[in-house]
């Protein structure tokens, strides 16, 4: 099946693994991609390659994995459900493993309506569960009409988990869904609850699950604003908020903020997953000062 | 019920365009959009002296009780014989019924919507109308609590809610409460939480292969 990957012999060891997200360009030009990710090549373990974020249109996941790749990069691969039916889910699947990727994370994915191209038919042919049990069925060389392919993957799954959802019942339903399926990491949605959050991670170690809690880059008191008001499932505090209001350089106090959380979550997590949306240059530093 | 919208003026107009003559007929129907207010006798009036404001000649019009049902627009095209001379025909029905027509129609006779067919509702009350089933040929209310998420979740999603969940409510029209916290608030008070935790596998779409129909001899 070929070797495990990085991301997955780091969890299994114990170590605190830390990934970040890097978000493809829209359009050919790779350079400034690359160049982001060679900023967090060594202060990563794996980097993650957002599939048409927040339905606006970008460089296939897949092909920004491969680049990954080549600069001696981990991938995980970020497939959505809202672009492809289950053929093209398969196949695409498939192909990144024949490509040398060997991280994939299911997700939903937002839908066409936040995005530009607001036209667009949403696929949702499967869903995340089912998602991950499709990856799970190629991993044991089978396709989703339980066909016998000639070569299977061997993926590490990986899924989403929103800690601070509300009402919590139907997110954590869905969340054992997803490790039944197959899911075996978790990147967790921003969290800014750490007692909270503490919480959920104790009971999701239960099941086994590997939890990356996501950190979110706050560049700005405006952009807490911003995801306040119009990214689902994040919820900035206001204390925090008033923190960067209170400071002369707002971006140096979200990097400050974000390794405060990465320090108080090696404490007990199994890693970090960091969202710098467009500010990767400053993962180094966040991670440098946890 | 299904749910009509009326085009626009100009959007009418424009489909008309070039049309020889400019003779028209006009169907309304008397059941769904009716209570649609799109296509009842108000508004069959009201397009009629639209069409004769833009230089058309209505030459009649026929309110059918059923425009979907073939036998009643059949007996309407035996008994105005008119309607064969008109150069076209609008209708003021769904799509079902804009089909019924056309397929009376001579296949020289144009027949053009007025409307845009929206969806299957139910009625709240008179004049509101709200989406609960999307026909998807495989019905799965067993086990939500007799809420669709093929259609009430905008992504269909079958087992749990997405990630997009804001106080329990939906990301993608916020005024409506996430379909999937409304099953699980269901299924909860039924003691029937197991149901949502089971696997449910991808949607079966060969049984809704379309065109669908059914014959019952």
């Amino acid at each position: 099946m070929g070797d495990k990957s990085r991301l997955e012999e780091a969890l299994e060891r114990g170590d605190f693994v830390i990934t970040a997200e890097i978000c493809p360009p829209r359009g050919t030009d790779t350079r400034g991609f690359l160049e982001k990710a060679r900023l967090i090549r060594d202060r990563v373990v794996a980097a993650n390659v957002t599939d048409n974020q927040r339905a606006v249109m970008r460089l296939s996941s897949l092909a920004c994995s491969v680049l990954l790749l080549r600069e001696g990069i981990e991938p995980v691969f970020q497939m959505t459900c809202r672009d492809r039916n289950r053929l093209a889910i398969q196949s695409d699947i498939m192909g990144a493993w024949t490509l040398g990727v060997r991280n994939i994370l299911a997700l939903t994915g937002d839908h066409v309506s936040h995005g530009d191209h607001r036209e667009a038919k949403a696929v949702f042919d499967l869903d995340s569960v089912q998602l991950v049990h499709t990856i799970d069925l190629l991993n044991h060389g089978k396709n989703l009409k339980g066909r016998e392919l000639r070569g299977g993957t061997g993926f590490y799954i990986g899924a989403v988990v929103a800690p601070e959802a509300e009402p919590f019942g139907p997110e954590w339903i869905k969340f054992e869904k997803k490790i039944d399926a197959g899911a075996r990491f978790f990147q967790t949605q921003a969290v800014f609850d750490m007692d909270r959050f503490k919480a959920f991670f104790d009971d999701a170690e239960r099941l086994g699950a590997k939890i990356l809690a996501g950190i979110l880059l706050l560049k700005s008191a405006r952009m807490a604003h911003f995801l306040n008001n119009n990214v689902p499932g994040v919820n900035v505090p206001q204390d925090l908020i008033e923190e960067l209001e209170g400071s002369t350089d707002e971006l140096e106090k979200g990097i400050e903020i974000a390794s405060r959380q990465l320090r108080e979550l090696k404490g007990f997590c199994h890693g970090a997953h960091i969202m710098a949306i467009g500010q990767e240059e400053s993962v180094p530093r966040i991670v440098d000062l946890a | 019920m299904i749910i009509t919208k009326k085009k626009s003026v100009d959007s009418v107009l424009k489909s008309l365009e070039g049309v020889r003559d400019k003779r028209i007929y006009l169907f309304g129907c008397n059941s769904c959009a009716e209570q649609c207010k799109t296509g009842g006798p108000q508004e069959l009036t009201e397009m009629a002296r639209t069409l004769e404001d833009n230089g058309f000649e209505v030459i009649g019009s026929s309110l059918v009780d059923e425009t979907c049902y073939n036998q009643l627009v059949r007996r309407e095209f035996r008994r105005k014989e008119e309607i064969r001379r008109a150069d076209a025909i609008v209708v003021l029905a769904c799509g079902a019924g804009v089909k019924t027509v056309a397929s009376n129609a001579d296949a020289s006779q144009p027949v053009f919507p007025a409307l845009d067919t929206l969806f299957l509702a139910s009625v709240e009350r008179y004049g509101r109308f709200f989406e609960g089933c999307s026909l998807c040929g495989e019905c799965v209310l067993d086990r939500t609590g007799g809420i669709c998420p093929h259609t009430e979740c905008p992504k269909g999603l079958l087992n749990g809610p997405c990630g997009g969940v804001v106080g329990g409510m939906c990301e993608v029209d916020t005024s409506n409460e996430c379909a999937w916290v409304r099953i699980f608030k269901r299924l909860e008070k039924q003691n029937r939480l197991d149901v949502m935790k089971r696997f449910s596998p991808p949607k079966d779409h060969s049984g809704s292969l379309r065109p669908r129909n059914v014959c019952l001899r």
